[in-house]
């Protein structure tokens, strides 16, 4: 028995210890030690507890106080004030616009729209720690699936839950359970899909970090459900941290029993071991991962022949993802049906999603499917940051589609975004406000999809290049009459004709802000001009001479030396030259300087003789 | 030394990820010589070419020597949206070299890579095992100078 | 681990650990820890109180702390709350009085009136 009277959970997922989460703790140790409450204070590293804009965070039970921003130096305070005398310090507390403070995390707008399902015990229990687990019901699903129920029964219930795979595709995940459990085969694989490449997603990493029982828990009903009696954790290089905690969960559940021979007493044995990738977007893709489990290059296979039918080494496998792992122990600890009773027709249950981008709350949260994208953006995610207007959001990452104003209301369900060429992906939202250039992030996305493109057939590997050619063409201010079809035409080419989803679906950013911001393409080919003045081809720098007050701060700081002037006559910049640093705008001190949409008709002019001189060239 | 890394894992092919992984960080360059694949090649009975096309495969091993501390800076969407681009810059002046390059003292290699998974953090990158989040221009350098300052 | 018995015991363990964060709570034991209050001794009170509840292994209580109460002649002061009951405060304690408590109404149920100075919120 302790004499412990306060729990102090520090979140420890990667966004916290990427802004210094572990100095605190440590600062806590010393503090604490110092003040001789060591005995009094448990400290416990949790994984993530979502809103990471306001990492570090820590919540203080039994009060449950929430703080965010942390530094070392608060730490005294924390301890003499909140932990001796029962103050808690309130100007660590959440504060929103009209000054409301938020004491208790659950006061805190971010989480009140969430129902933590896969998420529950994120930010709440030790990682590191299976008895914390097993205390918040942990493994008692895995324990009454094997010894109450058969493996058709199992996947029954995830029938009836109307679970549907989380990693993107949305394939309903008791029909790969059933394929496989209708085989045969003497031996078959289960492989949890840690591979999230998808640029703004991270829940799967906050997932493996924050709840490793969670997952294996999950695979090991699948498991038993399909008749696997092998598993393999697939996670990303980039993820060290998970590695270490699922490896951490593998060998505590063997030591506990839960893992290995006759579990529960039962005919299921089951191990697991833990394969990292090294660096490829395209090993996500489950034929990739598989290739890439055998230790060769990532490359993907045609489909069929299916994983299901013929997978790892060539047996039946199931590949599934981190989270759909993590709704089903749940799924059987509450019942399919109060899994069914939330969400939408088609789309049940919660999703986590990754918010990021110009938005006030980034981090993850878990919202019942078909909630609106406005109140997940401006609800759970606080609306926009630094007073600026939405302007549009990336769904489901380099594969999905962008929607913009008009879409706010549509409820968040596979099909519903299907429907409009975005997708549900592996739930990055990616938020931008209006100083985006649409073409400019559609160019960003293919440059990655070239990047990542494994180059084993030749719509993805030659027709994507294309597309980003060409939309460098316009974000340069070469673009032509004509660039936007040929760019629907490629786009709508390389969907059908590539082997698997990357390039599949690497055509969505683009037709998609096409389809939306078609007006932004065509001011960029025929007017030459990006209205947000992020292209810099299709912007110039332009100093104000009824402001300028002659200081030459800015021609000083002019790397190319193509400011000139004088006290009296004020300073004018030399377009020609000018490489758009921006120098001249960052030290002006009076705001002279300033960012005008259009190429500047002196380099126009330039451009235009120079084609001109190579047309007389070609004849 | 890694001959003795091989045989930590069983000599099937499936482990030829692992061990390229654990040869590249153990080595104090970083990289995985001519030499290391031909013995690995041996101890796996695989060609030497599949190795190589394993390698060149995965961006994150390289055959040619780096630095003691690599750097990569993630260059994803929603790292760019919140200004990657200035922090790039940046490490390019307090480091003095490109991207895929090499510091002349052998202490840094500058890189860029895909998504790291902390974008509620971004800008973010990765030293070595270490993740830093929510980047600005001066706490770049100052984050470089600690680890060059810590040598 | 063979059973879901077996399971059942480890989570009954930790979820006593656990109990912080809410869980099964009869009683919350509240210290006023302002500075006049730890001038007082609050601090003394609160430790015996740790104590007295850990060597009696008494799982279902929680001790907590808060800011000054207000009623600084009889620091220190505690308030003991329990669902259902009007709140119990009782000041000027000591150690000792601590020890009585502990045993007289959070083990027996039996307010101690003596050192009792408010009832109700």
């Amino acid at each position: 028995m302790s004499l412990k009277r306060i729990d102090l959970l520090i979140c420890c997922g990667s966004g916290c210890v990427s802004s210094g989460a572990l100095k605190i703790k440590e600062r806590f140790h010393e503090v604490l030690q110092e003040k001789g409450l060591v005995n009094e204070i448990n400290i416990i590293e949790t994984g993530c507890m979502g809103p990471c804009d306001y990492g570090p965070v820590m919540v203080i039970y039994p009060e449950g106080i929430f703080y965010k921003k942390v530094t070392p130096e608060d730490v005294e305070e924390i301890v003499s004030d909140h932990f001796i005398k029962g103050r808690p310090v309130a100007r660590l507390m959440l504060q929103d616009e009209e000054e409301k403070t938020f004491s208790t995390q659950k006061e805190v707008p971010f989480y009140q729209k969430q129902v933590k399902v896969a998420l529950a015990n994120c930010g709440y229990i030790d990682p590191e720690s299976i008895d914390e687990y097993i205390a918040t019901g942990g493994y008692e699903a895995l324990g009454t699936v094997l010894t109450t129920m058969s493996p058709q029964d199992a996947i029954e219930v995830i029938k009836k839950s109307g679970l549907r795979g989380r990693g993107g595709g949305g394939f309903p995940t008791y029909l790969k359970w059933q394929m496989v459990h209708d085989n045969q085969a003497e031996e078959k694989y289960i492989i949890c899909n840690g591979d999230e490449g998808d640029p703004g997603a991270f829940m799967d990493r906050s997932l493996l970090e924050g709840d490793p029982h969670r997952i294996l828990e999950g695979m090991m009903i699948s498991a038993f459900a399909m008749g696997a009696t092998s598993g393999f954790f697939y996670i990303r290089a980039e993820y060290p941290l998970a590695i270490k905690r699922i490896k951490h969960a593998i060998a505590q559940a063997k030591e506990l029993g839960l893992m290995g021979r006759s579990i529960f007493g039962s005919k299921f044995s089951f191990d697991a071991e833990v394969r990292t990738g090294a660096g490829a977007f395209v090993c996500g893709e489950e034929t990739a991962l598989i290739n890439s489990i055998e230790g060769q290059r990532g490359n993907p296979t045609p489909k069929p022949p299916y994983p299901a039918v013929q997978g790892l080494w060539g047996k039946p496998t199931v590949v599934n993802n981190v989270e759909t792992y993590g709704n089903i122990p749940t799924i059987f600890l509450k019942g399919a049906d109060w899994f069914a009773s939330m969400g939408t027709e088609t789309s049940k249950g919660t999703k986590v999603f990754a918010l990021t981008g110009d938005i006030r709350n980034t981090g993850l949260v878990e919202v019942p499917m078909g909630i609106t994208l406005r109140e997940m953006i401006f609800d759970v995610g606080g609306g926009m940051s630094g007073g600026h207007k939405f302007k549009a959001v990336q769904l489901g990452g380099p594969s999905g589609g962008c929607l913009t104003t008009q879409h706010l209301d549509v409820p968040v369900d596979y099909e519903s975004l299907k429907e409009r060429g975005a997708m549900m992906g592996s739930g990055g939202v990616i938020v931008m406000n209006d100083e985006k250039c649409m073409v400019n992030v559609a160019k960003f996305f293919m440059d990655f999809c070239v990047d990542e493109s494994c180059g084993k057939c030749s719509p993805c590997r030659i027709g994507l290049k294309q597309m980003l050619d060409i939309l460098t063409r316009i974000d340069s201010g070469y673009g032509k009459e004509g660039d936007i079809e040929e760019l629907q035409r490629l786009g709508e080419a390389i969907s059908k004709l590539s082997l698997c989803g990357l390039g599949q679906s690497a055509p969505n950013p683009v037709l998609s802000t096409i389809r939306f911001f078609r007006e932004e393409y065509e001011s960029h080919i025929r007017d030459k001009s990006c209205a947000t003045k992020v292209c810099l081809d299709l912007m110039h720098f332009h100093i104000d001479k009824n402001r300028c007050i002659g200081c030459s701060l800015c021609a000083k700081k002019c790397p190319v030396s193509c400011i000139s002037g004088s006290r009296d006559e004020k300073y004018t910049i030399n377009q020609l030259p000018c490489v758009k640093c921006g120098n001249c705008m960052d030290v002006c001190p009076v705001k002279a300087v300033t960012k005008v949409p259009g190429m500047h008709p002196e380099v126009a002019a330039k451009r235009l003789a120079e084609t001109k001189l190579s047309h007389n060239y070609d004849e | 030394m890694t001959l003795e890394i091989c045989r930590k894992y069983a000599p099937n092919k499936d482990n030829l990820i692992q061990i390229l992984h654990e040869i590249q960080d153990t080595h104090p360059q970083h990289y995985i010589s001519a030499a290391a694949v031909d013995i690995v090649a041996e101890y796996l009975h695989v060609p030497a070419n599949h190795i190589y096309g394993v390698l060149t495969f995965y961006t994150m091993y390289s055959t040619t020597p780096r630095g003691r501390n690599i750097i990569r800076l993630c260059e994803s969407p929603p790292c760019y949206i919140k200004g990657s681009d200035n922090i790039l810059r940046r490490l390019k002046t307090v480091l003095g070299v490109g991207t895929g390059e090499t510091t002349k003292d052998g202490a840094f290699t500058l890189e860029l890579c895909a998504c790291l998974g902390v974008c509620g953090n971004a800008p973010v990158m990765m030293i070595n095992d270490d993740v830093y989040g929510d980047l600005t221009e001066e706490k770049v350098e100052e984050i470089v100078n600690k680890i060059r300052g810590a040598k | 681990m063979k059973t879901l018995a077996d399971l059942k015991k480890i989570r009954e363990k930790a979820q006593e650990e656990m109990k912080l964060r809410g869980g099964n709570v009869r009683i919350k034991i509240v210290v006023g820890m302002g500075t006049s209050g730890i001038a007082m001794g609050a601090r003394e009170v609160m430790k015996t109180f740790l104590e007295e509840i850990s060597n009696r292994n008494l799982t279902d209580v929680l001790v907590t702390q808060t800011g000054e109460k207000g009623l600084s002649s009889m620091e220190p002061v505690v308030d003991l709350i329990e669902d259902g009951k009007p709140k119990v405060t009782y000041g000027n304690m000591t150690s000792d009085k601590v020890k009585k408590v502990v045993v007289e109404h959070i083990v027996n149920g039996r307010v101690v009136s003596d050192y009792v100075v408010a009832t109700g919120n």
